[in-house]
Order: structure tokens, then C-alpha cells, then sequence
């Protein structure tokens, strides 16, 4: 076993896990930083994100636009505090990545451009082209190459936390090329691995999008929260999943139906005018326009393809010049695996699912409950996203609170004194022996493959846009099933040099572990709010009883136990969530009635 | 498997170092339909037919830069290549060229890393500018001038095009030179002269030969040849200078 001894881990190396290791590193130049990633930083997910990060910019938007945008679009379930804090805090983060050299498209003046987003009010969406999340990651990937204190630890996967006296102190990790184990100590802990999303069948995520950050602070007992809202994205590769950017609608697309019929005008959108107007029709928030597919498919106007129902993602009037300058990655992915120009076809497309917008409980310092940890990004719930997600909300969360993450670990680091080297070794040389067993074990016969493809099916079957008690009692059941099922798991490679089948075993029971938390959030969550909509007797909001995180505790060998948080409200009272006409109308009345 | 399946035979290098004395290929025989792409045809093998073949991917989408591979011979990401375009032939997948091999079809690219560490790539300013500041300013046209350089995503395809990168493997070579570039031309920056000595030096651009294969394997159009050759003509220039300035010369 290698030892290294650091004062902060850091576990994730995306956005996220990035901005915090620099953060650390500007705190405190003294400080020993580990950053541990299962991949070279730069292949990290935030890289596929597309369509940019929300800032306010222009002088006719302001702070409070974007904390009503944010709440409204989260129908409610932020917390408010911490809304107010990130959307004070952004502009300054996106603002600090143009320092740091991030290629934002321009205005002719020179100055960085923003576009329009799905829910936004005003265009503040920063943007460089459509290959936003792959700057921004490249930007902090290279930054970060500045500071000496940060040491990576690239492709190290991460097994387990150390917690020791009640508070954790390191982390285990493989060395991916060798198959050697490493113990990390650090009195201070960041977890930074971002989203689920591959625990569904249809997926925008890349591979290596599987919760591991979230199935490990959940294990040591730090509860999952608001995990039944899972945000289908509208606009996806049928088969694939993979993404067209909200921005080719706030670049002016429209979705239309197998009559070319522009059907958001149908769904409280409306109204349909040539150019969608922001928080109208195709500028609606996901978890509408989604739930507008699904309506579209029951009433036989989608269209057939072999990879399901689509609708068209019309961009042919935008004209091909502007969509090879704001769309240049759309347009090769439409025309490279799908054959289609969209400069002269419109894209087939069907909703995916694309984030988790909860995960690991932590207080607005991005604080766990557990003493040391720390959690920033996907991975985490630190309660900005609600019920349901703002496009471009996300790459801003990476930046600010990947910062606070950093900056609280750092202090507590600072705050709290080394653990006993001999005690944490001895608890890291049984997590070795355990996680090696899982490969030396012999006589195993389930499939890695075939456990997780059953996994993804009963998630998509029972936790999709539109929710029903007996297919989600079906999921849970299912996923009680696998569990069982993978105790018998077969890993028939036994070598150390990159045995990457070991790795799916490990991945596939972290996988287990958050979906199955979404699941037993999702049947007892007795209403309808933001991305969890049911069909089954709750198709309303119920305040009374459900403004409220859910949180799933890990319970070992069974499903998690369920209970409820308070939602913090502090300046926006509960109301109507409406966009469109109707939403301008439901924002007047607000007005007066607050006047 | 269905008999009316279509099935498409990919034959991959294999190379175990725990057990292989050296690299031999096997060939699966993979479900074939027409939207598939090499990758997924791999991932089919690893899934189904033999869990313990090793290689890199994640995004699908051309743009995380894990899963370049030999394909038939030439350096490309195995997500945007389609088995439509071989089928009914066998296609061949290998690890990439000249790099060493790890893992069937992993390589180890850590002397890329440190390449790419040993060129400064972030913004050294010009001058300072405070966040409260606001941002620098920067024109569309000085956008323009380093963007495409920026768009790299270190997938080393052209290295493995690189014939004097196969000969030299510390030549630095088409991907960190762009990367190189990229900042020395952004408006921003002004760290140019730090950057140049390491151009100038016995594995900087002078070892291209002009070949400009990497260009064309590029899945991203960042046309590394040019910023090679513009860099041969400053690194020309610089040399010259450095006779009448104190330091590099460059500005």
C-alpha cells in the first residue's frame, strides 16, 4: 500500500474538482493538495456540457431576475439562501475563467456575449460557441497546471473514505496502470464526482458518469437528498442520448411534431411567434418541454424512428453560416451520426436523461454532515436546483461553489489536527482486502453487462418523465433483485494492469447503490414538482405536505430509509409556476399583489 | 444472436503485459447494425464476449478525447468512426502509434502530460486586471486568432500520425505546440518569450518535418501543422533577435 500523506483530498478532477484544488491552492500555498480522478482531468464530463453558464450581464437583468428564474424554474424546493448566494457570486466566477484565459464568444465591441436559455428571463447565458463545458475544463485544467501544490493522482479510482474519531481522513484509490492501492490521508475531504446519469438506459452522460462520489458518503451514512428528481433533457440523439444544446433553441430552433406543428403552444407555453420569446414555448425550463414529448407520443403525433418516438429540432431557417459559428459541434454531430445537415433537415430528436439534480447533503459551505467532507458539483446537493434544473445553472455551480468547497476544506484542514497514520493504514489495508475480493473471488456467474442493462431498463421504466406507483414499486423491487443478483457477480479478469472489468464490477454497485436511492425517493415523494411527475392520483404540487428535501439514509443490506428536510424560503413565497402568456400574467400579479 | 443477425468481425491487438511476451490479435465476430460505431462495437466485445479487454472512452461524442485508436491504420477516435464504412470487411483496431503500450488497446500518454505541463498553458498577463475590473477585452478578430488552437481535446491522434514523433518520442509535437500557440497569440497573454525558449530548443519545432498528416487526422480541425510552421517562422525570427535584444526578443 502507498501512503501519501495530503492536507486536503480532493476526488474528481472536472469542474468542479478543479476549481476547488485551485481554490485550495489560493488559500493556502502551504497546504498539501491530492487531486484523485479516475480519468486525466480533462476527460472529465463537464467537457461535453454545450450550451454555456448563466452570469448576470446586462444592465437590464439583475439578481433578483435570476434568483426568480431559479426558484420559479426549481418549482420551490431551493434553498433560498443559497440561490441568493450563487447568483450573486457567478458573474464574478465566469469573470475570474476570462482571466484564466476561457475563449467566450464575443460581442464586436469586445466584450463576452450572452445568449438565451430555457426559464432565463434575460439572456445571461456566457457561452464559447457551443463547446462551453470543454473550455471551461480545458481553461481550469490548465490553470491548474500552475499551482505546485496541487499533486494529481490521475487515474486513481477511488474506493472508499477513510472515517476515523468521527471525521473523515483520507481516501483509498487504485492505481488504475499497476491495479496498486494508494491511502490518501487529508484531514479535509472534497468530493467532486458528479452525476448518475448512467444508471438510466437513455442517457446524455459519458461513461464514466456513474455516482461513485455520491454511493461513497452515502455509505458512511451521510444522507442522498431530493434524488427522485432526475432531469429528462428534451433534445437528444435517439438510440445514443447524446446531446443538441438547449442554445440551438435559444439560438431561435423550434421543436415541431411529425405535422410540423409547433405543439409547446399546446402545453401553456404559447404563444407560438417566429422567434421564441424567453420563457416561451422552446425558451420553456426541461422538465416542461419533456413532459410536452411524452403528451405528444400518447396523442400519436411523434414520429417513428428506430430508436423510438422523435420530434424534429427545426433549425433550417437560422441558416447554415450562424449555425456553423454559434453551433459548430451540433452541426458536425448531427451531420457525422446522423447523416442529417441541419442546415437543410431538421434533427430527430427524443428526451434522454441528462442530471441528477440531487446528491450529497451539504450545507450552503458545501458542508456535509459528516465532520471533514465536503461536496461541490453534480455530486452534490447544496439546494440550488430544486425540483428541477436551469440549463446553464450547472457550469455555474461548478465554479462557485467548487470555490467554497475549497475554501472550507482548506480551513478546516487548517482547523484540525493530522490523524494516527497507523489507525487510518489499518482501516485502508481492509478496504484493499475487501475491494481485491471482490476480483479474487471465483465461481461467480452474473454478468457485469447484463446487471447494469437491466439496472438502466427498470430505471427508465419506472422513474421516467411521467411516474406510476406500481411500475416504481416494480423499480425498487427490480433493484433489491440486482443487489442480489451482483453478490454473485462474475469478474473473470484476476490481473492488476488495467483491469478495467474490475472497475465496472466496483462502478456497478455504486450505481446500484444511487439508484436505488431514486427509486425509494421517488414512490414516497406523493405529488407532482418539477421533474417527478406522477399520473397516479398526484398529479398536483402538494405544499402541505411535500415542500421538503427527501433524504435517503444508506441502509446496508436493505432499501434506504426515507425522511424529509425543510426547504429554506426566504424572500419567494410558493406560487403558480407558469411560463409563456400565462407566466407573464401569474409575474404581473406578483407585482401587485407585493406592491 | 438472431441468424438473421448481420455480423460485422473486428480484429483487435491484443497485448497483456502480465501475460504476453508481445502484442498478438484476436478477431470477435460483432452484431452489426448500421448506426454502430467502433466503439460500440468494442464495447459490445467487453460487454459479451471478453470482459478483460482494456480500453479508454467516456463521452461517445468526439469531444472528452479518450478513445483514439489505429482504425484500419489510421489515428481515430473510435466514437465518430462507424463500422457501416467497413462493413462487410473485417476492420482492424490497435492501440495508437508510437506510444507504448500498456493494456491492448491503452496507451501510456504520461509524456504527453508532461509536455503539455512544460509549456505554461495558462494565461501569463499582459497586465493585471482585477475581477472588479470586469473582463479583458477581446475582439471577435483576436478570438479568432487563437480559438481554433483552443479546440484541442489531447486526443493524440496526431502523434500518431507524427512520423518524427515515431522516431523521437520527446519531440513535443503537433498537439502541445498548438497548445503552445493558442496562448501566445491570445490578447491576454504575455508570456510568449518564457514560451519560446522551449521552441527554440533541441525537441522544439524544428523537428517537423512538414509531413502534415497530423492536420489531417485531426477530428477537430485544429490544424496543428500551422501552428508548427508558424512557429518555425517566429522561432526564425527569435532566433535572429535575440542578437539585439536582452531576451528572446519576442514581445
Amino acid at each position: 500500500m502507498e501512503i501519501y500523506k495530503a492536507d486536503v483530498v480532493i476526488v474528481g478532477g472536472g469542474g468542479a474538482g478543479l476549481r476547488a484544488a485551485i481554490a485550495v491552492a489560493e488559500a493556502d500555498p502551504a497546504l498539501r493538495i491530492a487531486l484523485v480522478s479516475k480519468v486525466y482531468p480533462m476527460r472529465s464530463h463537464t467537457v461535453a456540457a454545450e450550451g454555456g453558464s448563466a452570469g448576470v450581464k446586462q444592465a437590464s437583468d439583475s439578481l433578483e431576475y435570476h434568483f426568480n428564474d431559479t426558484v420559479h424554474g426549481g418549482d420551490w424546493l431551493c434553498e433560498q439562501d443559497v440561490v441568493e448566494y450563487f447568483v450573486a457570486h457567478c458573474t464574478e466566477e465566469l469573470t475570474q475563467l476570462e482571466h484564466w484565459g476561457c475563449p467566450w464568444s464575443r460581442t464586436p465591441d469586445g466584450h463576452v456575449n450572452v445568449r438565451a436559455f430555457g426559464g432565463m428571463k434575460i439572456e445571461r447565458t456566457w457561452f464559447a460557441a457551443d463547446k462551453t463545458g470543454f473550455h471551461m475544463l480545458h481553461t481550469l485544467f490548465q490553470t491548474s497546471i500552475k499551482y505546485p501544490s496541487i499533486k494529481r493522482f490521475d487515474e486513481h479510482f477511488c474506493v472508499d473514505l477513510i472515517v476515523e474519531d468521527g471525521r473523515v481522513q483520507g481516501v483509498v484509490a487504485i492505481e488504475i496502470a499497476s491495479g496498486e492501492f494508494t491511502l490518501v490521508e487529508a484531514r479535509s475531504v472534497v468530493i467532486a464526482t458528479g452525476g448518475a446519469g448512467r444508471v438510466f438506459r437513455e442517457n446524455t452522460n459519458g461513461g464514466v458518469v456513474t455516482g461513485d462520489g455520491m454511493a461513497l458518503a452515502y455509505r458512511h451514512g451521510v444522507p442522498l437528498r431530493d434524488m427522485e428528481f432526475v432531469q429528462y433533457h428534451p433534445t437528444c440523439m435517439p438510440g445514443t442520448g447524446l446531446l443538441f444544446t438547449e442554445a440551438c433553441r435559444g439560438e431561435g430552433g423550434f421543436l415541431v411534431n411529425k405535422d410540423g406543428y409547433r405543439y409547446l403552444q399546446d402545453y401553456g407555453l404559447g404563444p407560438a411567434e417566429p422567434t421564441p420569446r424567453n420563457k416561451a414555448m422552446e425558451l420553456g425550463p426541461r422538465d416542461r418541454l419533456s413532459q410536452a414529448f411524452w403528451y405528444e407520443q400518447q396523442k400519436g403525433r411523434t414520429i417513428e424512428g428506430p430508436h423510438g418516438s422523435v420530434v424534429h429540432l427545426d433549425l433550417r431557417h437560422l441558416g447554415e453560416q450562424k449555425l456553423r459559428e454559434r453551433l459548430p459541434q451540433i452541426y458536425e454531430l448531427a451531420e457525422q451520426f446522423m447523416g442529417v445537415d441541419p442546415a437543410h433537415a431538421p434533427i430527430p430528436v427524443r428526451p434522454a436523461v441528462h442530471y441528477t439534480m440531487g446528491g450529497i447533503l451539504v450545507d450552503g459551505r458545501c458542508a456535509a454532515p459528516l465532520p471533514g467532507l465536503y461536496a461541490a458539483g453534480e455530486c452534490s446537493s447544496v439546494g440550488i436546483h430544486g425540483a428541477n434544473r436551469l440549463g446553464s445553472n450547472s457550469l455555474s455551480e461548478l465554479l462557485v461553489f467548487g470555490k467554497v468547497a475549497g475554501v472550507e476544506a482548506a480551513r478546516h484542514a487548517r482547523s484540525v489536527p493530522a490523524g494516527d497514520s497507523a489507525r487510518l493504514l489499518k482501516q485502508a489495508q481492509a478496504v484493499e482486502q475487501r475491494v481485491q475480493g471482490l476480483k479474487t473471488k471465483s465461481g461467480g456467474s452474473e454478468r457485469i453487462a447484463t446487471l447494469r442493462k437491466e439496472m438502466a431498463q427498470t430505471m427508465e421504466d419506472g422513474c421516467g418523465i411521467y411516474r406510476l406507483a406500481d411500475t416504481m414499486q416494480k423499480t425498487c423491487d427490480k433493484l433489491d433483485e440486482l443487489k442480489d443478483r451482483f453478490r454473485n457477480v462474475n469478474v473473470e479478469d484476476k490481473s492488476s494492469v488495467w483491469n478495467t472489468e474490475w472497475l465496472l464490477a466496483i462502478e456497478l454497485e455504486y450505481q446500484l447503490d444511487v439508484a436505488q436511492s431514486m427509486a425509494c425517493s421517488a414512490i414516497k415523494r406523493r405529488e407532482s414538482r418539477g421533474a417527478h411527475q406522477r399520473l397516479d392520483g398526484f398529479e398536483q404540487r402538494d405544499d402541505v405536505n411535500f415542500l421538503a428535501h427527501s433524504q435517503a439514509h444508506y441502509v446496508a443490506g436493505g432499501p434506504p430509509r426515507i425522511d424529509y428536510g425543510p426547504v429554506r424560503i426566504t424572500k419567494s413565497q410558493p406560487g403558480t409556476r407558469a411560463y409563456g402568456a400565462a407566466g407573464e400574467k401569474a409575474e404581473q400579479e406578483r407585482k401587485a399583489s407585493n406592491v | 444472436m438472431s441468424e438473421m443477425q448481420k455480423t460485422i468481425e473486428i480484429e483487435v491487438l491484443r497485448y497483456h503485459p502480465e501475460k504476453d511476451r508481445e502484442p498478438h490479435r484476436q478477431v470477435f465476430e460483432v452484431p452489426f447494425t448500421d448506426d454502430m460505431s467502433v466503439l460500440q462495437g468494442v464495447q459490445y466485445i467487453k460487454d459479451y464476449l471478453d470482459g478483460s479487454l482494456s480500453f479508454r472512452w467516456s463521452c461517445r461524442m468526439a469531444i472528452c478525447g479518450s478513445c483514439g485508436m489505429m482504425i484500419n491504420g489510421i489515428p481515430s477516435l473510435s466514437c465518430q468512426t462507424f463500422l457501416r464504412d467497413y462493413y462487410p470487411a473485417r476492420v482492424r483496431v490497435e492501440a495508437l502509434a508510437h506510444f507504448p503500450i500498456e493494456r491492448d488497446l491503452v496507451i501510456n500518454m504520461e509524456g504527453f502530460i508532461e509536455k503539455l505541463e512544460s509549456i505554461q498553458p495558462y494565461i501569463i498577463p499582459k497586465e493585471e486586471r482585477t475581477l472588479a475590473q470586469g473582463e479583458y477585452l477581446q475582439t471577435p478578430e483576436q478570438l479568432n486568432a487563437y480559438e481554433q488552437f483552443s479546440s484541442c481535446i489531447n486526443c493524440l491522434l496526431c502523434y500518431a500520425a507524427c512520423p518524427q514523433f515515431g522516431l523521437n518520442s520527446s519531440f513535443i509535437g503537433p498537439a502541445a505546440t498548438a497548445l503552445l500557440h493558442r496562448y501566445n497569440v491570445d490578447s491576454r497573454d504575455g508570456g510568449k518569450a518564457e514560451r519560446m525558449e522551449l521552441i527554440n530548443s533541441e525537441e522544439g519545432v524544428f523537428n517537423c518535418t512538414a509531413v502534415g498528416y497530423c492536420s489531417e487526422v485531426c477530428p477537430k480541425h485544429v490544424d496543428p501543422a500551422n501552428a508548427v510552421n508558424q512557429n518555425k517562422t517566429n522561432s526564425a525570427a527569435d532566433y535572429f533577435l535575440r542578437f539585439l535584444a536582452p531576451k528572446g526578443g519576442a514581445k
